[in-house]
């Protein structure tokens, strides 16, 4: 009974899209290579693409001339558009989602697209060695939370390993002084890993719990129904394969002990986070079938990234892993494009591999690529226009469709711009007149305006 | 014939200890509130009940008669989360706090009780606690509210995520008892936690998670409760649990929204727990009125409209957003009206009783018919929780809240002249605090929050 509202809700939504023709644009497929031509969208979707179309009549003409169109960029790590990140009490917080949480009226969607991006994975922060459920958003700005929402996306949890788990329940507030609290196990790297099989652990007896009481319950026996945990719900979900794993990780070390951890209850991890030390066993990481989601080029800012190098995206990928570069930031988010030309420069990726571990890569990564990350027949319209080559420095955001509606255009932001400021002035003066027109007769009313307020 | 006579003069002398034993309105304007408007009719209150209401009734002959000449009946104001009856110096959280044990169920109180490790521990929850049991017609406000109008509150204690059942009261009596209508109104709900560094929940997605795993929680209590009580013999007994039974007890959850993201996060929210929800705060509903409509939930919206920060930095200039909330956040109750969404008004966080009454004026300078004005601060309280077969409009056979005023109740300066609750007469007074009815008082300059 669900899908048909889907599909109904999907079809409203298609018939709100044109039929238009991108014409005369450098198209960078991320599948076919790059070719000189148009994109045909139709109800929301790539209908044709190659250096001669069919133009459908009545279907709205752009001329790019000469611009450049790229798959909406995807970013595999931010934390924007959402009210809470982090649930820091407890070391398994698995039970909280960012889907509860999302806020669409955040600007940083829409500064996003100015940047080119079309979907982010939206996580839990690191405090936790096992936290919140994450969500895939599109950047629809101007809809509401549950219409942000990647639909059919494989929702996802974050693990975090290292400093962040193991120092969250250590902070200054929480150590002397007034308000210290009782220490939050765990303190070392040997407690996050205690902490995680504990609870996968825990997953695999609660899991047992209600599969005893369904065929003791099929047998007509009489039993009382166990408790429904919603931290452990999740958890089973991982070990069934119904939920991805993002790890933020930083050291070789860590890392393979997750690895050894997800193989001991024969679960995988979808993304390793960060992973900055991911060239020392990306074979390793190539053999789990992990993806790697990178910075670019940021070091040294905290202890377990001092053996962090520029080569790191380009060395795992030469090693097999499926690499993204990924932003953490709602600043870096709006210039992955040129993060993704740095792996060009340190470990000299083409252009194409370089644009693709921001665009197929993360896609792929986050099993979204059957309708993301590539220009190609059938997948959503999801394009970003530049004036130049994407990987310059000079290039800037033109304009961004997804699903074939329109979203950001760099000329209609410039031009809308007095209207808003003439918007607010306004606005302002009506306020003050209206506060001259309330003000009170100063005579008699002067006194019970000053009586003393009840603090 | 001695016998008799006497007989008479003790029922002469009970009807005359017990005042009043009937009171006539009669030659007024009457808003019924649930009909036509009367143009020169009559009330019978008696028994502290509504007994006849219309244009030709007879007056009996025991009745006290006020001469409504020139005045208007209103059915009593009823406001929908207020504080009113709760002695100020002991908040709701207070006994809870008293008691810094820890395990379950015995955590409410964040500052005194230790860090939750999770919801087995019921973090900011007293469910079972109830208002009822702590009404006090001491509270001076009670006298205020009256003034203003107001026959009748909803109750409500306030700290916690899950803070307790709220009850509908009268605003009038001798001892507490008298004032309950209904001793359990719902479940006042919201979103707080300790932030982060705090125990469990101390994030706005924690406490939404809280709460769902307490209302799955609560399902299951109350599923293996029954399949004990059936036949206990071979199961092991369901632990007791306060907090839940105090959720299963309330006959509707109140949920905070405010903004328009919290309005559809709310409206979501609900849904999925499948229990009858009041949403409460709405300051951005004119954003969300066709969500609201969709979602069939009634909500209640708060009459403390955002003002520009008083003694703020000039230079610091207002967000398109902030200005535009500020505009268009008292259009909301017409834009609700006009999509025929059940709302009650409330006027919890205004400062004076009476400032509710100006705060109401807003939303009609922005485009509410004073006939919807006057249903969101009484029948359709009424209806919302569950009352209105008693209370919210002058109908024969429901509880005698009236308030006679001079002029309308939403005029400029409103003249309340009688307030009638229970079938008792009570005169406004000129208090100190709350000077109210006819032109006695200045009008304070700003509504402004209660700072607690």
């Amino acid at each position: 009974m669900r899908y048909p509202i889907l599909l109904l809700i999907a079809a409203a939504f298609a018939t709100h899209a044109e039929t238009f023709v991108i014409q005369n644009a450098t198209i960078w497929t991320m599948a076919k290579g790059k070719i000189t031509g148009s994109v045909v969208v139709k109800d929301g979707k790539i209908d044709q693409v190659g250096e001669k179309v069919m133009v459908p009549q009545g279907a709205k003409i752009i001329d790019a001339g000469g611009q450049h169109l790229i798959p909406g960029i995807i970013d595999a790590h931010s934390h924007i558009a959402a009210e809470a990140i982090n649930e820091g009490s407890v070391s398994v917080s698995s039970m909280v989602g960012i889907g509860d949480v999302i806020n669409a009226e955040d600007i940083a969607i829409y500064r996003a697209l100015a940047g080119g991006v079309t979907t982010a994975n939206i996580l839990h922060g690191s405090a936790n060695s096992i936290g919140g459920q994450t969500n895939i958003i599109k950047m629809r700005w101007g809809k509401d939370a549950q219409a942000v929402l990647f639909e059919g996306a494989m929702p996802g949890i974050k693990f975090a390993l290292g400093e962040n788990p193991k120092r969250a329940g250590n902070s200054a507030q929480n150590v002397g002084g007034a308000g210290a609290r009782p220490l939050r196990y765990p303190a070392t790297r040997m407690g996050v890993e205690d902490v995680i099989r504990q609870a996968f652990i825990d997953a695999s007896e609660y899991r047992k719990t209600w599969q005893d009481y369904r065929a003791r319950l099929a047998k007509g026996e009489r039993i009382a129904e166990p408790k429904r945990d919603l931290k452990l719900d999740p958890l089973v979900e991982v070990l069934e394969g119904k939920r991805h794993v993002h790890a933020h990780c930083y050291r070789a070390d860590e890392i393979l002990m997750l690895l050894r951890v997800a193989d001991e209850f024969g679960f995988k991890i979808r993304t390793l986070q960060h992973v900055l030390e991911g060239y020392k066993v990306a074979k390793e990481i190539a053999a789990h079938g992990a993806g790697a989601s990178t910075f670019s080029d940021w070091w040294s800012y905290k202890v377990e990234a001092f053996d962090a190098i520029p080569y790191n995206a380009a060395i795992m990928h030469k090693k097999g892993v499926l690499v993204s570069l990924n932003s953490d930031s709602a600043e870096l988010m709006r210039h992955l494009n040129t993060e993704a030309a740095k792996v060009v420069k340190y470990g000299g990726v083409t252009e194409e591999e370089a644009l693709a571990m921001v665009t197929i890569n993360p896609a792929k990564q986050l099993g979204i690529d059957t309708r993301v990350g590539s220009i190609e027949v059938g997948k959503d319209a999801d394009l970003v226009l530049y004036d130049k080559n994407p990987l310059s420095n000079y290039a800037k955001v033109q304009r961004v469709w997804i699903d074939g509606s329109p979203y950001f255009d760099r000329d209609k932001d410039i031009s809308d711009r007095a209207a808003k400021e003439a918007r607010k002035k306004g606005l302002m003066e009506k306020e003050k007149q209206q506060a001259q027109s309330q003000m009170p007769p100063m005579k008699k009313e002067g006194g019970a305006a000053r009586r003393p307020q009840s603090w | 014939m001695r016998k008799i006579f006497t007989l008479l003069l003790l029922c002469w002398g009970f009807l005359m200890a017990q005042p009043p034993s009937g009171i006539a309105i009669r030659n007024a304007r009457i808003v019924t509130g649930s009909g036509p408007i009367i143009g020169k009719g009559t009330v019978v209150l008696r028994n502290g009940l509504i007994e006849a209401v219309g244009e030709n009734i007879s007056i009996p002959g025991d009745a006290w008669i006020i001469d409504g000449e020139g005045l208007t009946v209103y059915p009593g104001l009823i406001d929908s989360i207020s504080t009113w009856g709760i002695a100020e110096a002991t908040p709701t959280a207070a006994p809870a706090a008293a008691a810094p044990t820890g395990g379950r169920g015995a955590a409410p109180a964040p500052s005194a009780a230790p860090p939750a490790r999770g919801p087995e521990d019921r973090p900011f929850t007293t469910s079972w606690l109830r208002v009822a049991d702590q009404i006090n017609t001491s509270d001076r406000r009670i006298e205020s509210a009256r003034n203003a109008g107001f026959t009748t509150a909803i109750a409500w204690p306030k700290r916690g995520i899950f803070a307790g059942q709220g009850a509908v009261i009268n605003l009038g009596g001798e001892k507490p008892t008298d004032m309950i209508i209904a001793p359990s109104a719902g479940q006042y709900m919201t979103l707080s936690n300790g932030g982060f560094g705090a125990g469990f929940p101390a994030s706005l997605m924690g406490s939404i998670s809280y709460i769902r795993q307490v209302m799955i929680d609560a399902e299951r209590y109350t599923k293996v409760k029954k399949q004990y009580a059936d036949n206990p013999r071979g199961i092991s007994r369901p632990e007791y649990d306060r907090a839940l039974e105090g959720v299963i007890e309330s006959p509707r959850l109140l949920l905070p929204a405010n903004r328009a993201v919290e309005i559809t996060r709310m409206i979501a929210f609900a849904k999925e727990l499948k229990r009858p929800t009041v949403l409460y705060g709405l300051h951005e509903g004119y954003r969300a009125a066709d969500a609201v409509k969709a979602s069939g939930l009634p909500v209640l919206l708060n009459l403390r409209w955002p003002e520009k920060t008083a003694n703020g930095d000039p230079d610091e200039l207002d967000s398109l957003k902030a200005l535009e909330m500020r505009d268009r956040s008292p259009t909301t109750p017409a834009e609700f009206a006009k999509r025929g969404i059940l709302f009650a008004f409330y006027g919890d966080a205004v400062e004076q009783p009476r400032d509710i009454i100006r705060a109401v004026r807003k939303a009609m300078t922005n485009g509410l018919s004073e006939a919807d004005a006057l249903k969101a601060l009484t029948i359709n309280a009424a209806e919302i929780f569950g009352v209105s077969d008693r209370l919210g409009s002058i109908e024969k056979g429901k509880i005698a809240n009236v308030v006679v005023t001079k002029g309308g109740i939403f005029d400029d300066r409103p003249q309340v002249m009688h307030i009638i609750i229970d079938g008792v007469k009570y005169e406004p007074t000129p208090d100190a605090p709350t000077p109210g009815g006819a032109g006695s008082g200045a009008p304070s300059m700003n509504a402004r929050p209660r700072t607690n």
